[in-house]
């Protein structure tokens, strides 16, 4: 955290991610200028939708980068990682699911009534982690393994009903376009979750608190920073995050599949994270490195699609381009790459070497 | 304190005894062994048939299993041969892999019957087979989207649970008239997995699209797939159904899916019937009164009577008869 670091780590952090997603995007200019393009299309409801490769990754990353954000701060906060993201979500799109078949008809105050009850669930489900890690300082991926192994369970003990369809214009408004806006609406939901956060940041000391509670809690306590609160409210957010992408996720498809509900999530999301160059060991922490992170690792995912790689084959690629990213954002990498450039530069800064390989 | 502990133990398994020893005089002992009920709408209805019908009330003392794999469904198996059922019910997850516990079941005197999917073995290893026959409902919709007499007919196939009779029933006939014909071309294959994830399949679709793939029909192996890859057509603008673009195909026949067809977003719906416990529950009662179970096939089978049902030809009356849940 010194100066001399800082002014060359600003953008530091991002530029790994930055360079990768150049690197995808040259790519695919040169694979098929068309992967940019977009249009605009009328679909079956008669809405007017915008279509394009670029416009199927912004949208498709959403569920990914709003968990992505609440991750970010727990992985600051507590040093590690809410493994139970996924199976909350599935619990979030089962009380989602619930509240509205219980209400009756789907109407917008309905709609409102199951996301702020299905938030107030997720927010408890979180909570519980939470206390595991905060009070009781169980280490995050062990504490989070309980509602891993047994949300999904939970979830379709809330709603038993195996694949519960919600037909109404109000939900696929919510999944796909509103009418009249040719936006899918999931990257508002980004959007707004990011907007939300922002200003909690801004207004609040709430970043620093946390980078210094996950950097030594000890010191944080020190400082008057109760870092037991600090843990439980970053639990807390990445609750609210859980619980739009939950609901986000069951708008899409206008029916809920506790089995396969934001499945896998987790481990896209705490990849995200790190490619954002975040320390996974918590810290120092950037939000807009983890969102970068998450469209990342969709636009990968479409650049393989669109490479004709069937959907089965397509994790066994994203892993290698993976493994490259992390490789090089790693901090031996890192080092060897500065120092390799300062010394190309001038040979007297040499001497900032070992100074690094602190994040 | 332990003892205190120990002897209410004891009290309770005594007391958890009692009524066992009342209800094992007369009722017919059966394991039943099904897939997941959350891997479809219709597999929710067949699980709800059988857990009403095989009820102590009609003389049934019955252990359900379900589980959505095959291993798991032998370990099942082998513990129902191990605790003296009388009749074992299978719904097979994948039809290989069954003989050795047949053969097993077969020597202890258990009697099985399959119902719902069938399973590859001798017809001797088991006494009656209630099942759909799924490569006719696959002949049936392929004859149907014969009949609509495109001059190319350019596919995406979402197949399900790979193995399953449901799925090879479906998918041969597809696959066997596109290799006889030149106008009949599979544009992208995928399948839905052992959940046959309507997710799964919606990003299949996307991947199609994505890859601007073109294709004019998509043949999705039961409702919940179908729903999905519509998702991506929405998201995507391409029109579907009647007046659409791309026809869509499902199977099973659920209310929700009918509706669609009603609507005009589907073309085509294909039934699947998940209703055999009634008839099992028939012939379960005959063997018990001595009887022999009648009408059945070279392969032991009782094959289900279904049909397809066209967007344009559907009425709501037809909802509500073959509708599921």
């Amino acid at each position: 955290m010194s100066k001399k670091t800082k002014s060359s780590s600003g953008l530091g952090q991002l530029l790994i991610p930055l360079v990768a997603l150049a690197i995808l995007i040259v790519f695919n200019l040169f694979r098929d200028i068309s992967f940019f393009s977009i249009g605009m299309k009328v679909n079956n409801s008669g809405n007017i939708v915008l279509t394009g490769n670029l416009i199927s990754i912004i949208d498709s990353a959403s569920e990914l980068a709003i968990i992505s954000m609440g991750m970010t701060l727990v992985t600051a906060a507590c040093g590690g990682q809410d493994i139970s993201v996924g199976a909350v979500g599935a619990i979030a799109g089962a009380v989602f699911v619930k509240v509205l078949q219980g209400a009756g008809t789907i109407t917008v105050g309905s709609v409102i009534l199951g996301i702020v009850l299905c938030c107030l669930a997720t927010i408890l489900f979180k909570l519980f982690n939470g206390t595991l890690v905060a009070v009781f300082r169980i280490q995050p991926m062990i504490a989070t393994l309980i509602l891993y192994s047994c949300g999904r369970s939970i979830a379709y003990w809330i709603n038993g009903d195996a694949t519960p369809q919600l037909n109404s214009p109000i939900i696929s408004s919510l999944g796909m376009t509103i009418p009249g806006i040719p936006v899918p609406t999931p990257i508002f939901a980004v959007l707004l979750v990011g907007l939300l956060l922002f200003l909690v940041f801004r207004f609040t000391s709430l970043s620093l608190y946390t980078q210094s509670v996950g950097i030594n809690q000890g010191a944080a306590r020190l400082n008057g920073i109760n870092p037991t609160l600090i843990k439980l409210l970053s639990f807390i957010l990445l609750g609210v995050c859980v619980a739009v992408a939950g609901v986000i996720g069951v708008c899409r498809l206008g029916q809920l599949n506790h089995k396969t509900l934001l499945v896998d999530i987790e481990m896209d999301a705490i990849l995200a994270v790190a490619i954002g160059g975040n320390n996974l060991g918590g810290g120092r922490f950037k939000l807009s490195g983890s969102i970068l992170g998450a469209y990342i690792i969709q636009m990968l995912t479409t650049t393989l699609y669109a490479m004709n790689v069937a959907p089965v084959n397509v994790k066994a690629y994203k892993a290698i381009v993976i493994i490259i990213i992390v490789v090089a954002g790693s901090p031996v990498v890192k080092s060897r790459l500065t120092a390799l450039w300062n010394r190309r530069r001038s040979e007297p800064t040499r001497r900032a070497e070992p100074s690094k390989g602190v994040s | 304190m332990k003892k205190i502990i120990a002897v209410a133990l004891v009290l309770v398994m005594c007391l958890s005894l009692i009524p066992a020893a009342f209800a094992a005089d007369d009722l017919i002992k059966v394991g039943i062994i099904n897939l997941d009920p959350s891997e479809s709408g219709y597999r929710q209805a067949n699980v709800k048939d059988l857990t009403d019908t095989f009820t102590k009330e009609n003389g049934y003392d019955a252990t359900f299993v379900t589980a959505p794999t095959a291993d798991k469904q032998l370990e099942a198996a082998k513990g129902f041969i191990t605790a003296e059922v009388k009749y074992i019910l299978v719904s097979a997850a994948e039809t290989t892999g069954w003989d050795e516990v047949l053969e097993e079941a077969q020597e202890a005197g258990i009697k099985v019957f399959l119902f719902d999917r069938m399973i590859d073995c001798d017809p001797s290893l088991y006494t009656a087979a209630v099942v759909s026959d799924m490569r006719q409902e696959g002949e049936t919709a392929v004859a149907w989207l014969e009949s609509l007499g495109l001059d190319e007919y350019k596919i995406l196939h979402i197949q399900g649970q790979l193995g399953s009779a449901a799925q090879i029933g479906r998918s041969d006939p597809l696959t066997e008239k596109c290799e006889a014909e030149d106008n009949w071309t599979i544009v992208r294959e995928g399948t839905g997995g052992d959940s046959w994830d309507p997710n799964e399949a919606r990003k299949i679709a996307e991947a199609a699209i994505d890859a601007n793939e073109d294709f004019n029909i998509v043949y999705a192996e039961n409702d919940g797939m179908a729903d999905g890859v519509v998702a991506a057509l929405d998201a995507k603008g391409i029109t579907h159904g009647v007046d659409g673009d791309v026809i869509v195909m499902g199977f099973d026949c659920n209310k929700w899916a009918l509706e669609k067809l009603l609507a005009g977003e589907w073309n085509y719906d294909g039934q699947c019937s998940p209703f055999q416990a009634g008839v099992i529950d028939e012939m379960i009662k005959t063997l018990e009164a001595g009887g022999e179970i009648e009408g059945l096939n070279e392969l032991n089978q009782i094959i289900s009577v279904e049909k397809g049902f066209d967007a344009r030809e559907i009425t709501q009356e037809d909802i509500d008869t073959y509708g599921l849940g």
